[in-house]
This record gives C-alpha cells, structure tokens and sequence, in this order.
C-alpha cells in the first residue's frame, strides 16, 4: 500500500490542504518541486488555487510544463491544476499544457447568475472508476470563474449556467473541477479511488 | 443544481468554542475541532469560525487553531475575527484556511477588500456586515455591533461586491437571537442588488425559517450558531425537511 505520492508545489494557495486530505486517508503526500521526485513517484497530485497565466508561466521557468506532459504514472489535476492540464484558457489568453484538448472559458451569467460558482454542486453522468461507489448525482464542492468546456475526455458533467466538464480523463491524466479535498466523504471515495488506480 | 448552504457558526476564544455549547456525545464539545467534527458529519456545507479572543497573541492561535481544524475537516471552513490586513490573512491561508471573514477592518480602510482579492482571490474574501433598521432605513455597526455607523447597507454591500469580495455574510442584529426567522426582505433586496452569494446570518429558530430565507430572502446559505448547538435544529433533519419541499440540498 504504501506508495510515492507526489504533490506539485507551485506558486499555489491551500496546497496544505491536499496533504491534509491524504493525511486522512492514511497516505503522505510529498510536496515537491523538484523533477526528480514527481517522475519517480507513483502517483502524481497536481493542485490548484490561482490565476492561470502567472502559474503557466511559473511551470515553464521551472521547467515543471515538460515533465508533467512527459509523466506516465496517474497524474491528478485538481480546480487550476485540471484547467492547465487543457489547451488553452481564456484566463488572460493562457496557452496551457495541451494535455486534454479542451477549451477553458469564463463564465458568463445568462440570468443574473453569481460568478465565481461557489457551493455544492451535482456530478452528472459520471462515467470512471474515480466515480466508483458514488451514487450518481453525488455532490462536490466548487470554486472557480473559468469551466472546461465538453468533450470525448469528459468523463462527469454538472451543470451552472451551461454544462461543463466536472472532471476529465485521458490516458493517464486525470482531473477534477471540483475540490475533492474539500468534498466531504465524496471527495474521499475520488481521492482514494484514484489512489487505488493500479500503476 | 446548486445546493442552498447550511452554515453552523462557532464562536472562538483563546481556542476553546463559547457560548455554552452543551452535547453528551461529545468528549470535549469546547474543542472547535471535535465540533466540527460533528457537524461536519452531520452534514453541515460548511463552517464558520469566529475568534473573539482580545489579546495580541490572537494572530498565532487563530493561525494554530485554522490549522487544525484544516488538518480534521473535510469540508470548507471560514475564519474571521479581527483580520485587518492582508499579512494576518496570508497567514491564515498557510494554515490551510478556505476564506477569511473580514467586518469592521474593511468599513475603515475599504481598500482592504481590494488588496485581499487581488492577492488571494475574490473566493478567500468574505465581507461579513452587522447592520440594524433604524426609522426603516438599515445601517451597518460596527465593533461587534457596538459602534453604529451611517453607512447604508445596501450600499456597502454593493461597495463590497465592487471592490472584489467573493460573498456576504450579512447578520441582521434586529434579528439575531430572536428565533424569530431571518431578515428576509433585506435579504432579498441585497440579492437584487449583488451578483455574489449572500450567507444570511440572525434569526434562524426553525426549520421553516431557512425554507424561507432560501426562497422569500434569495439567500445562499444560512448560517446559524445557538440553535445547532443546544440541538434545536437537527442538520439532518433541516436538510431532509428542505429537500421535501423542493429546496436543492446536498444530502
């Protein structure tokens, strides 16, 4: 059981709390930034609170955008983290790490709306063993401005505004909008479903 | 669909949870973090934690104290309680905070708004207001309610969402304690006005008072404190009796 886990540390807030969340599932998280340790550990956490063009631009000087393209072992992009994972966001014109092929938008109320999407919010078509054990229509806790558009790599939809990609999965990429950190015993079953993903 | 938002409250000082909070099944209900816990198994959406601690070491034990609680909960939580800067916020942030709640800090120096949801997001910034109806006409006070104050509500509202908060916790003092029910067309005119969630605070004694502040008073969430405490309010069965009657919930 006992395997190496990395959580990529950037210029992020409330990293702490994934650690947290693998603390309680009986897991430590390494956080690190160096490219040695994310390449050799088995699974790969990559986190997010912040802006997308400061954070891209703080992966490339790290040198951290070529070694996340380039992991083989599952990877989980969490809020930012999925978003950075796509083509490109519309987040002060990001071209991001083109991993999913997706488009990130902003938010625009139709009908007077709040902006950021903040709360609890129902995963919808929920379609991967992250969902494993979670009744469909399970919540999650969202906080975010910009949403990942749909397409074939959307694997649970909710829907604020307009139907967005909740989480997203290609080969070994695999990502959530939503915090699972902060998603209660919901956000557990994901986290630890996807820690249960054999390498 | 968006689930409405119920808010237990807790008040904090030098670390251990006021207001006589009495539960059997618990070991140590003065312990914020056990709690929690609690509610947080009981279903609450989130927390709020208030320090009201009057000591200059308030910095290092709310930072202490966001941190365990960070450490135990799964769930979002807010801490508030004399944060006047954005170097007392980053360090709640650090200790694993999800938003802070700032109230008369801001009222004096409203650039403090600004600066926190420049630098950590409109999300992590709560703007709580306390406010009372005088000749009809709402004002906010400050200093736990102490000080009044004429600025309108409603327009330091909007000056709040403007200046970057990401949702309003406004408790109406008329209300608060009264078991009475929530300001609810206060509520619903601030909802009118403002394109960010509202977290409706003073009032709650029943269930059927958050069926209403959710549906007549347009809130987001509610919040309420004695009545979860002294078990008035059952969380679950506040969200079973909401789900019942159409109010999206998370269960």
């Amino acid at each position: 059981m006992s395997q190496k886990i990395a959580v990529i540390q950037y210029n992020a807030g409330n990293i702490h709390s994934v650690l947290s969340a693998l603390h309680r599932l009986g897991f430590k998280g390494i956080l690190t930034d160096n490219p040695e340790i994310i390449q050799s550990s088995d699974k790969v956490i990559f986190p997010g609170v912040g802006e997308a063009r400061s954070t891209m631009n703080h992966l490339r000087e790290k040198g951290l955008d070529e070694i996340i393209k380039n992991l083989t072992q599952p990877v989980l992009g969490i809020c930012l983290g999925m978003q950075l994972l796509c083509k490109h966001s519309e987040e002060k014109d990001t071209d991001c790490l083109g991993i999913i092929p997706l488009e990130v938008k902003k938010f625009i109320p139709q009908q007077r709306e709040n902006v950021p999407h903040v709360g609890w919010n129902t995963l919808l078509n929920t379609q991967n063993l992250l969902f494993d054990g979670l009744p469909e229509n399970s919540f999650a806790y969202f906080v975010h401005s910009y949403y990942a558009t749909l397409g074939p790599e959307t694997i649970a939809q909710t829907d604020y505004i307009f139907p967005f990609s909740a989480a997203v999965q290609k080969d070994n990429f695999y990502a959530t909008q939503f915090h699972p950190e902060k998603s209660g015993w919901v956000g557990e079953k994901i986290l630890s479903n996807f820690l249960n993903i054999a390498p | 669909m968006l689930a409405k938002r119920i808010i237990p409250c807790l008040d904090i000082k030098d670390g251990r949870t006021v207001k006589g909070v009495n539960f059997v099944d618990l070991k140590d209900a003065g312990d914020p973090v056990e709690l929690g816990k609690k509610y947080c198994d009981e279903g609450a959406d989130e927390l709020v934690f208030l320090d009201i601690t009057a000591t200059h070491e308030k910095r290092k034990t709310l930072a202490a104290l966001a941190k365990n609680i960070a450490q135990h909960l799964n769930i979002p939580f807010t801490i508030g309680g004399g944060i006047s800067s954005v170097n007392d916020a980053s360090y709640l942030l650090e200790a694993g905070a999800d938003k802070i709640s700032i109230n008369s800090a801001p009222v004096k120096n409203p650039n403090l708004i600004n600066q926190l949801a420049d630098t950590f997001g409109n999300q992590f910034v709560v703007v709580a207001i306390d406010a009372k109806q005088i000749n009809g006409e709402w004002f906010v006070y400050l200093n736990g309610g102490r000080l009044p104050t004429d600025i309108p509500l409603l327009q330091w509202a909007k000056e709040a969402e403007n200046r970057g908060a990401g949702e309003i916790l406004f408790t109406s003092m008329d209300h608060d304690g009264t078991k009475n029910g929530f300001a609810c067309q206060a509520l619903a005119e601030m909802s009118d006005l403002v394109g960010i969630p509202i977290i409706a605070s003073g009032g709650a004694g029943n269930i059927d008072h958050f069926s209403e502040v959710f549906t007549v008073g347009k809130a987001d969430a509610g919040l309420a404190a004695s009545i979860f405490h002294f078990n008035e309010v059952n969380i679950p069965e506040l969200k079973q009796a909401l789900k019942s009657s159409g109010i999206s919930v998370r269960y």
